[in-house]
């Protein structure tokens, strides 16, 4: 994790000790520094274009189109992309391009939630874990540990009856539950190195107390890494959703996710392929464009990757 | 036609495009050396001094771009590809690291690396053979027992030991030229003492000359032939170390050598700052580099850059008011005058009541083993039973080397919990008595300056919220926290209005200046300093020691001043005591125990200390130690020092049994206390 560390300055860099750092790179802030490093990057324009195109999409692409999710055109059931039906219509008569917006939009509700919420708990529980020590971290980390061992996917198979039945929001909450460990214990190693540093230390000798220490010490210290895990988290919460729908364990009819909709155009791939197309171009869209805006970040932040100081 | 010259720099620039610019980092410098010489290169971070050197040595990285020429021996460096410097590399020219851990690799022995280096440049030599001569070499370089240590790895050496190996290393080809680049800078002064002499060792064994980088003046003054510094990339004075020493011209070397902490003159006379901070190598403005910091600098000096002028007897230095300087119509005095002391009447006398008193005190933390089921395996006698007692308005230095449980101590007085044995007593008050909410309002009375300024404030937050961050503990209102942090910054010497700024947009020496008005928020009694200056450039050094002595007469603070840095303590400290593993070995009334020391260790601690002036350098008579600080886990019976001490070596068997045997208690010896038997017996001489 070592590239990830925003506590490490950068690697032997001969340049460094040169520039004067309160004025070279003028900016005022690392926040500035990684700001100006994404803006020269290629990637994360082109994945932010196509993820802020998309939620609009996902917001305003129903008010465009003839159809709703729930109509059915008997008439023109099983046909192909038409001047009616943009992406033409499934077995039974319902437009693909309304339910593709429709699936869009709840895929995208599902992973703006869990993967942040899974980030949060991480940075909560790890943060805990590593700064407290001792019993409590032995505690966590125990925790951790099971929870990475259980197999969240059948653990999520098991559990679907449960949440078949409640609103979405319920099965947001578990993948957000089962995603959070791995980055827990890069916080909370994190942590740990952090609290041996000074200015933690001084904070210490002045009386401060432990939940004040990690909101204004330890959270803004790996708050890079937070935001590169909730990006990612994104993606992977959207990953989960999509096959647990699949396989009809996660969103039932008559709600649609992207997931249910390529589990529905299985079938006919072959035979009526936009049925299964256009759903699955539009999720791998998707992921490949916050992937990028993850990555890009993830490299605007990377101090090896420049001569990033903090 | 003379023979060329063994090195020669020809108008040699390195710079490094970057987004923010081309930092420039060497920027046209020329210089000689000859065979045998020692050259010393004087600089602070940021100068250029290890860039000009990697140059050198061809060990850039691809993105710098080289101008000028590097000649050896008449033959031009640049520009060869890398097969054919390495050639040269290790059999020419050897360099030495200033971290010698990263510069060992780790997963090989000592000797397989020191043979490795010899088979590369000796085709004809047997495994065996390299292995024999690996020995011999670490022998040389004063390892003991090398038959052994030689299957020995990096980690299982010391410090001092590794540096050590890189120098047996070095030296294995015979080069011509060796390249030390702070060879020193992150090891102990008995050690840094220890490996001076071995490098002195080495260079007349191979004949090779030695090029010096290093920031400290003292190490230069006792063993360089000539002296280079280096400003802002630029060389701004060279010429034969006691010409520069006694005479020095450029403002800039004469500002650092009355800037320095010097053991001899120290705690009778104020440092002389030098303020500002080295310009950025980005967008350097035109003009002297040095001219904004300059006490003298008038209008010609900001229009153009002054080359380095030839004086008399090879003595060079780049001012344009150099032949003022040098005909003595300037004096030094005049160029950097003393700043007066706090006026009387500003001065808060202090009743000499106790602040903290510290008895017996014992910090020892079990060394465990095992994953699951951990057992005990030794102690770590961090702290062995210690007497400290400071007044109001008194300074305690406490020095030693790293290892001895300077630190430890520190942590126990801010822990403010019941310790393991002994007591410690803040201003009255035993701290194993406290409740909660009295601890929390002690703290207040009892704050800390760390070593290393950027490592003690958050980056994220503002100089605001970090110096009112202790306020915000003991519920203080947000305007009258805004009100005190401004008061406090001004105290500092720093401008108010910078409150809002980050602490990267500090240099190192304003940064430590927040670390001191952070500390100072609570109006505390005491103030632990942890290596306040150590961490600093020389040059900004002297502005922090008088800001710290003005404090303490203005407020009447007691200061706790951790330091390795002997001279430092002397300019500062009432009262020193000298720790060595986890006991007090000497201690007394600063002034008596830097005249007479009377422990052996002290003794030689002193004589290790490099001091700045090249004639009380060739003078004095080193006390050197063997070996390192044993470590703390050791049992040793007996005199906890006996095995590296000097004094012990030249006493009768009798004498000795007693050292073996019986652990020494502080005794008072004339005006001081000391930890040793045979006192009377001692003939070393100090300083």
């Amino acid at each position: 994790m070592a590239l990830l560390d925003p506590t490490t300055q950068g690697e032997v860099d001969l340049t460094a000790a040169l520039v004067d750092p309160g004025k070279a790179p003028r900016n005022s802030s690392r926040a500035r520094l990684i700001w100006l490093r994404l803006r020269s990057t290629p990637r994360f324009w082109v994945g932010a274009v196509i993820v802020v195109g998309m939620i609009v999409w996902a917001i305003a692409g129903l008010w465009i189109a003839k159809w709703s999710p729930l109509d059915q055109d008997l008439i023109n059931s099983s046909t192909g992309p038409s001047t009616s039906h943009w992406f033409g219509t499934d077995d039974i008569g319902q437009d693909i391009y309304a339910e593709t917006v429709s699936g869009l939009r709840k895929s995208l509700v599902i992973g703006l939630i869990a993967g942040p919420v899974g980030t949060l708990i991480a940075a909560f529980v790890g943060a805990f874990a590593g700064y407290l020590g001792g019993k409590a971290d032995a505690v966590i980390s125990w925790l951790i540990n099971f929870l990475l061992v259980l197999p969240a996917f059948f653990i999520l198979v098991l559990l679907s009856p449960v949440f078949k039945s409640l609103s979405f929001l319920v099965l947001t909450a578990f993948i957000a539950m089962f995603s959070w460990m791995i980055m827990a214990q890069v916080i909370r190693a994190q942590t740990k190195s952090l609290r041996d540093r000074e200015f933690v230390k001084a904070a210490r000798f002045m009386g401060v107390g432990t939940p004040t220490i990690i909101r204004r010490h330890i959270l803004p210290n790996v708050a890079s890494l937070l935001i590169i895990d909730a990006t990612l988290g994104v993606v992977a919460a959207i990953d989960s959703e999509t096959a647990l729908s699949y396989f009809g364990f996660g969103i039932q009819r008559p709600q649609v996710s992207l997931g249910v909709l390529l589990a529905d155009g299985t079938p006919s791939a072959t035979t009526r392929p936009w049925m299964f197309l256009f759903p699955a171009i539009v999720l791998i869209v998707l992921l490949f464009a916050v992937s990028l805006v993850g990555d890009a970040l993830r490299d605007a932040v990377d101090p090896t990757s420049g001569n990033t100081r903090d | 036609m003379t023979e060329p010259p063994l090195l020669e720099v020809r108008d040699l620039s390195v710079s490094f495009p970057q987004a923010s610019g081309i930092v420039r980092a060497v920027r046209g410098i020329s210089y000689t050396v000859n065979q045998g010489e020692f050259l010393g290169i004087v600089g602070e971070s940021g100068s250029g001094k290890s860039v000009s050197s990697m140059a050198v040595m061809g060990l850039l990285p691809r993105n710098a771009v080289v101008t000028g020429d590097v000649l050896l021996r008449g033959e031009s460096l640049l520009g060869r590809d890398d097969r054919e410097l390495s050639r040269l590399r290790g059999k020419e020219i050897a360099m030495i690291f200033q971290d010698p851990l990263s510069a060992l690799t780790p997963v090989y022995t000592v000797g397989n690396q020191i043979a490795e280096g010899l088979m590369l440049h000796d085709k004809g030599l047997g495994a065996k053979a390299a292995a024999v001569r690996a020995v011999e070499l670490l022998r040389v370089v004063g390892i003991p027992a090398p038959e052994r240590r030689v299957n020995a790895f990096p980690h299982e050496f010391s410090g001092g030991m590794r540096q050590r190996v890189m120098i047996a290393i070095a030296i294995a080809n015979d080069p011509n030229l060796i390249i030390a680049d702070e060879p020193t800078t992150a090891l102990d002064v008995t050690i840094q003492a220890q490996i001076l002499e071995v490098l002195q060792k080495a260079k007349e064994l191979t004949g090779a000359a030695v090029v010096l980088i290093t920031h400290d003046l003292g190490v230069v003054a006792g063993n360089a032939d000539r002296i280079a510094v280096m400003y802002a990339g630029k060389l701004v004075e060279t010429g034969a170390v006691d010409d520069v020493f006694t005479r020095p011209v450029m403002p800039y070397t004469i500002g650092l050598l009355r800037s320095v902490p010097n053991l001899v003159t120290a705690g009778r006379t104020r440092l002389v700052p030098l303020e500002g901070r080295p310009p950025s190598l980005s967008n350097l403005p035109p003009g002297c580099p040095f001219e904004p910091r300059c006490p003298i600098a008038v209008s010609a000096c900001t229009t153009e850059e002054p080359p380095l002028l030839q004086l008399r007897g090879g003595h060079d230095a780049a001012c344009i008011r150099a032949g003022e300087i040098e005909s003595g119509v300037l004096h030094p005095s005049d160029v950097f005058p003393r700043p007066e002391p706090v006026a009387e009447g500003a001065k808060v006398v202090n009743e000499r009541e106790s602040i903290l008193s510290i008895n017996g005190l014992v910090k020892h933390f079990p060394l465990t083993a095992g994953m699951v089921f951990k057992k005990q395996i030794g102690t770590v006698k961090a702290v062995d039973g210690i007497d400290l007692e400071i007044r109001g308005g008194e300074v305690l230095g406490l020095v030693g080397e790293s290892g001895c449980g300077k630190s430890t101590t520190i942590l126990e007085v801010l822990e403010m919990t019941s310790p393991q044995v002994g007591s410690i007593t803040i201003a009255g008050r035993d701290v194993a008595e406290l409740s909660k909410a009295e601890r929390l309002s002690m703290r207040k009375d009892v704050q800390i300056v760390f070593q290393d300024p950027m490592a003690a404030l958050d980056p994220r937050l503002t100089i605001e919220d970090i110096v009112g961050e202790p306020l915000t503990v003991h519920g203080t209102s947000r305007t009258e926290r805004r009100r005190r942090v401004a008061e406090l910054l001004d105290l500092v010497g720093l401008e108010h209005t910078m409150a809002g700024r980050y602490p990267h947009e500090f240099s190192g020496g304003q940064r430590q200046r927040v670390g001191i008005a952070r500390a100072l928020a609570t109006s505390p009694k005491l103030l632990v300093l942890d290596e306040p200056v150590s961490a600093l450039d020389v040059s900004i050094q002297a502005g922090i020691m008088n800001l710290l002595e003005d404090l303490k007469l203005q407020l009447g603070l007691s200061y706790l001043f951790v330091a390795h840095d002997l001279a430092v303590v002397r300019q500062i400290a009432d009262t020193v005591a000298v720790m060595y593993l986890g006991r007090i070995v000497e201690s007394g009334e600063v002034g008596e125990v830097f005249a007479r020391p009377h422990h052996p260790y002290t003794q030689a601690l002193m004589s290790a200390v490099p001091i700045p002036d090249p004639e009380a350098e060739r003078s004095r008579v080193r006390i050197l130690l063997d070996g390192d600080l044993p470590s703390p886990t050791d049992e040793i019976s007996g005199c906890n020092f006996h095995g590296r001490c000097p004094l012990f070596k030249l006493l009768d068997p009798a004498r000795q049994q007693r050292c073996l045997t019986e652990d020494p208690h502080l005794r008072v010896i004339d005006t001081t206390s000391a930890a040793c038997h045979h006192v009377d017996q001692n003939t070393l001489q100090p300083l």
